[in-house]
């Protein structure tokens, strides 16, 4: 049905007095499977291309939807009942098929012949190639992450035919694979890119800023910034099954509030990423999603720089001494996953994975008194503000419970502009809350960017050779290979005798849905409605 | 009428220092933000060089005066620069965002103004009466009840519990298309365009947001009206016009209403500037996309250019509302003149 908005008024109109209430037509829609589904989000878009500088983390949605990878990820059932991504599985995207050589350092794919870009020319061995070249030479974020799989420079890619395309390695990675199917490389209409570039322009950041140029799902038929961004289906695709719903409208409601009258009232179909506050209040009236964030902890995090943690029973004492159950409640109203209490044994290889220290007033005591600051010492704890919501009430919760052993800390709260210079660039912090999470959902993944010396999210400049060595075996090594589970498991080990970082917990993307179906939680944290479906 | 002319020449004038002032005062008070905005926008993995190469791009590797030479070298071409938080021309962000804060606060003033000037010289007419008294609570709650809560309690009642609101979805609901843009003010370039459907959509919209920044507004001006319509009933003249024989009405608004007026009319002006820039409470509550929590998230991002475009605009806005009220002064009171500056 061809819903242009005059066409609609008729028929509001035509089902008497109708048109004064707007959203007879949404809810009319329902009966027939999901024709629109509108979403509510708290934040805003600010590029419609993920490779420019200053893009925000909502604008990623626009690669995931508008454009294709070459491979994409399968999706599983969580233990809750909830569907998820599934790391494990990499499915066609773009690609038709790809073979890895023996060595492992050659990756050749073979593009779908009938995969076309939205103005309806074909995808090409050439386009990915433009647009691999782009994410590896543009810098900052979408360079970083290529990294990450074993991809550097342009000459590691190659169009060996129109539907041949081929990647060297310059060394077998398990990263490698995995890598192609995050958001970051996506694949661009070169020839329509081109046309708009300039000299001083080449890769047109100007015009992909503003405009999608992909073979997605969906394509933006607009944007209204601040506002919001209007996806139509895209019904050429052949990434895979064609979604349900024909048109996504992202509104922009700042407000939590607002939001939740939305949802409640099911004006808006889902409410996405909403406080966990509300997800735990808003159970039982509409759907609510809270999974664990894959690879993503909240974390206390001491500063090996700082004089009294350099003690070992100094640290334990803290990670005795913090209240973990309080903080999971207060902070977190009870969504996401514990990390505390957990088995002292290490036997498997699951990561975030709870640390086997509880809160223990009596025994975070005697650890302190066996250390050299018996009597306690004073500290500042640090926070950021962009992260007040869940780090204010954790730091005052922990500020108590440590004024019970004598250590006194005072909170400090650092803007949000200032805070990575000073804690992951300056690393300058005695004592803050951090929170890292990894796209790649390894274990060594998470070590290689908090726990290996001199990385930026090893706020705690924590130096450990033995981890720093076995990060680097195990990064790229298969989890397959029968030595990866033993390394890793000692990697475990360590970390958690020398407490550079005490998990608190692990936090949860919260989504309310009220008249759709078929919500599946990403690690990107974004909507993909590709595989949403009406009630 | 050259006299005037004349002297509206001398006040535009004498707007020029002020403007070059907030642009430099503008310059100097981002720089002086804490935070430092390319490592913000090159975003949390970047490293060094990507970090240096955003530097260069927003020209903040450049000394501090070079810097200024080029931003107003910009300005006076126009260019106000580009906004890194919204990914848009802060010129084109202001031109969206600023009529439709306008939109809001002007009917919220005029709705304001309908109720509280007729209330206050009615407070002030009967003394002690009941409408005294009601005059006296209305203020007395406007003051009292803070913006976003107002707004969140009449969401919650008018359209969570009654259903009789749109969704607080900002300017439109998303089934009408904007009107075609003249003066970016929706329910103005919606009747241009003769769509009276667009324009009862807006104004549904509009309906609560500018109920809640009325309800604050209306304080202030109700009670200046009050208090300006006292002493002005109280005044000789107006005891020389009733010794005069002159009607009630005569008395009331020919004379003292008219007096009282000038004080009124200055709160107003200060009240709209006010509002203007304060009603970042109530744009978040009704996803309204104004200048206000524009110039938030501008000014926590240190989003330089945004946040001198946001000053600049003001600034012009505020010299035109002075120009404006000083030349009403004249219109309401021909005693107050330009030539006896």
């Amino acid at each position: 049905m061809n819903t242009n908005r005059r066409h609609f008024l008729k028929l509001t109109a035509a089902m008497g007095g109708a048109a004064m209430t707007p959203f007879a037509w949404a809810k009319r829609a329902d009966a027939q499977g999901l024709e629109t589904m509108v979403v509510a989000s708290g934040q805003t878009i600010n590029s419609l291309d993920l490779h420019r500088t200053g893009t925000n983390r909502a604008s990623y949605q626009v690669a995931i939807n508008c454009y294709d990878r070459l491979v994409g990820f399968g999706s599983r059932q969580l233990p809750t009942g909830e569907m998820s991504y599934d790391y494990d599985t990499i499915v066609p995207e773009l690609a038709e098929s790809w073979t890895i050589s023996d060595d492992g350092l050659t990756l050749t794919f073979t593009l779908k012949a009938d995969a076309t870009f939205t103005d309806g020319s074909s995808v090409t061995a050439e386009d990915v190639k433009w647009s691999f070249d782009r994410a590896v030479t543009v810098g900052g974020f979408p360079t970083t992450q290529m990294q990450a799989g074993g991809f550097f420079r342009p000459d590691q890619f190659e169009a060996v035919d129109a539907r041949t395309f081929v990647v060297r390695l310059d060394y077998p990675s398990k990263l490698s694979l995995p890598n192609l199917a995050v958001p970051v490389p996506f694949i661009i209409n070169s020839t329509v890119a081109l046309a708009n570039a300039t000299e001083a322009d080449p890769w047109a950041m100007e015009y992909l800023h503003t405009t999608t140029a992909g073979s997605g799902a969906y394509s933006v038929t607009r944007w209204d910034q601040g506002q919001q961004l209007v996806y139509e289906r895209n019904d050429a695709w052949v990434g895979g099954p064609m979604p349900e719903i024909r048109r996504v409208i992202m509104r922009e409601v700042p407000h939590n509030s607002t939001r939740r009258a939305l949802i409640e009232r099911g004006d808006v179909q889902v409410s996405f990423d909403i406080p966990d506050r509300d997800a735990a209040e808003l159970v039982g009236t509409v759907d609510v999603f809270s999974t664990p964030i894959e690879n993503c902890i909240h974390c206390a995090c001491l500063n090996t720089r700082f004089e009294p943690f350099q003690d070992p029973e100094v640290r334990k004492a803290i990670a005795h001494a913090i209240p973990y159950e309080a903080i999971f409640q207060t902070a977190a109203y009870g969504r996401g996953a514990p990390m505390w209490g957990g088995p002292a044994e290490i036997t498997d290889t699951a990561w975030p994975r709870p640390f086997p220290y509880v809160t223990d007033m009596d025994r975070a005591r005697a650890h302190l008194e066996a250390s050299s600051f018996a009597s306690g010492f004073p500290v500042q704890m640090s926070i950021s503000l962009d992260l007040a919501s869940w780090m204010e009430p954790a730091a005052l919760l922990i500020q108590e419970s440590l004024g019970q052993l004598g250590i006194t800390t005072t909170v400090e709260r650092i803007p949000g502009a200032n805070w990575r210079t000073v804690a992951l660039v300056e690393k300058s912090l005695d004592f803050h809350l951090e929170n890292f999470g990894g796209w790649l959902n390894t274990p060594d993944y998470y070590f290689f960017w908090a726990y290996q010396r001199d990385r930026l999210f090893n706020s705690s400049n924590y130096d450990n050779e033995e981890v720093h060595e076995l990060t680097e075996r195990t990064l790229h090594m298969p989890m397959d290979d029968p030595e990866w589970a033993p390394l890793v498991q000692r990697m475990f080990q360590i970390v958690i005798e020398d407490l550079p970082r005490i998990p608190l917990y692990q936090p949860a993307l919260n989504v309310a849905v009220n008249g759709a179906a078929g919500y599946e939680f990403w690690f990107h944290r974004q909507l993909d409605p590709r595989r949403m479906t009406g009630v | 009428m050259v006299g005037r002319a004349r002297a509206i020449g001398i006040r535009l004038a004498q707007t020029v220092p002020v403007l070059i002032g907030v642009v430099v005062i503008s310059f100097i008070l981002t720089r002086a933000l804490p935070g430092d905005p390319a490592v913000y926008f090159a975003g949390a993995m970047a490293d060094e060089a990507s970090i240096q190469q955003v530097r260069e791009a927003l020209g903040l590797d450049k000394p501090l005066m070079t810097q200024f030479v080029l931003y107003v070298g910009d300005l006076a071409r126009g260019d106000l620069g580009r906004s890194l938080s919204t990914g848009q021309p802060v010129l084109t962000d202001l031109a969206m965002r600023l009529p439709a804060s306008l939109e809001l606060t002007l009917s919220a003033l005029i709705l304001s103004c309908l109720i509280a000037i007729p209330l206050g010289v009615l407070a002030a007419v009967r003394q002690g009466s009941w409408i005294d008294h009601l005059c006296r609570v209305l203020v007395t709650a406007g003051v009292s009840l803070p913006t976003f809560f107002t707004g969140i309690l009449l969401v919650y009642v008018f359209y969570y519990l009654l259903g009789l609101a749109p969704a607080p979805l900002g300017r439109l609901d998303f089934l009408y298309f904007e009107p075609p843009r003249v003066t970016g003010f929706y329910l103005i370039d919606s009747l241009l365009a003769g769509d009276l459907e667009t324009f009862a959509a807006a104004l549904r919209q509009l309906a609560l947001p500018t109920i809640t920044l009325a309800l604050f507004t209306l304080a202030p001006i109700a009670r200046m009206t009050r208090a300006a319509m006292l002493q002005a009933l109280s005044s000789d003249y107006i005891r020389t016009a009733r010794a005069a024989g002159l009607s009630r009405g005569k008395v009331v608004f020919g004379y003292g209403f008219r007096n009282a007026l000038l004080p009124v009319v200055t709160t107003l002006g200060m009240v709209f500037s006010f509002v203007l820039g304060a009603n970042v409470l109530v744009e978040k509550v009704f996803a309204w996309p104004g200048i206000g929590s524009y110039a938030v998230e501008a000014l926590v991002a240190s989003d330089y250019a945004a946040v001198q475009g946001f000053v600049l605009a003001m600034a012009i806005l505020f010299v035109t509302l002075n120009l404006i009220i000083d030349l009403s002064y004249a219109l309401i009171d021909p005693r107050i003149g330009f030539d006896t500056k």
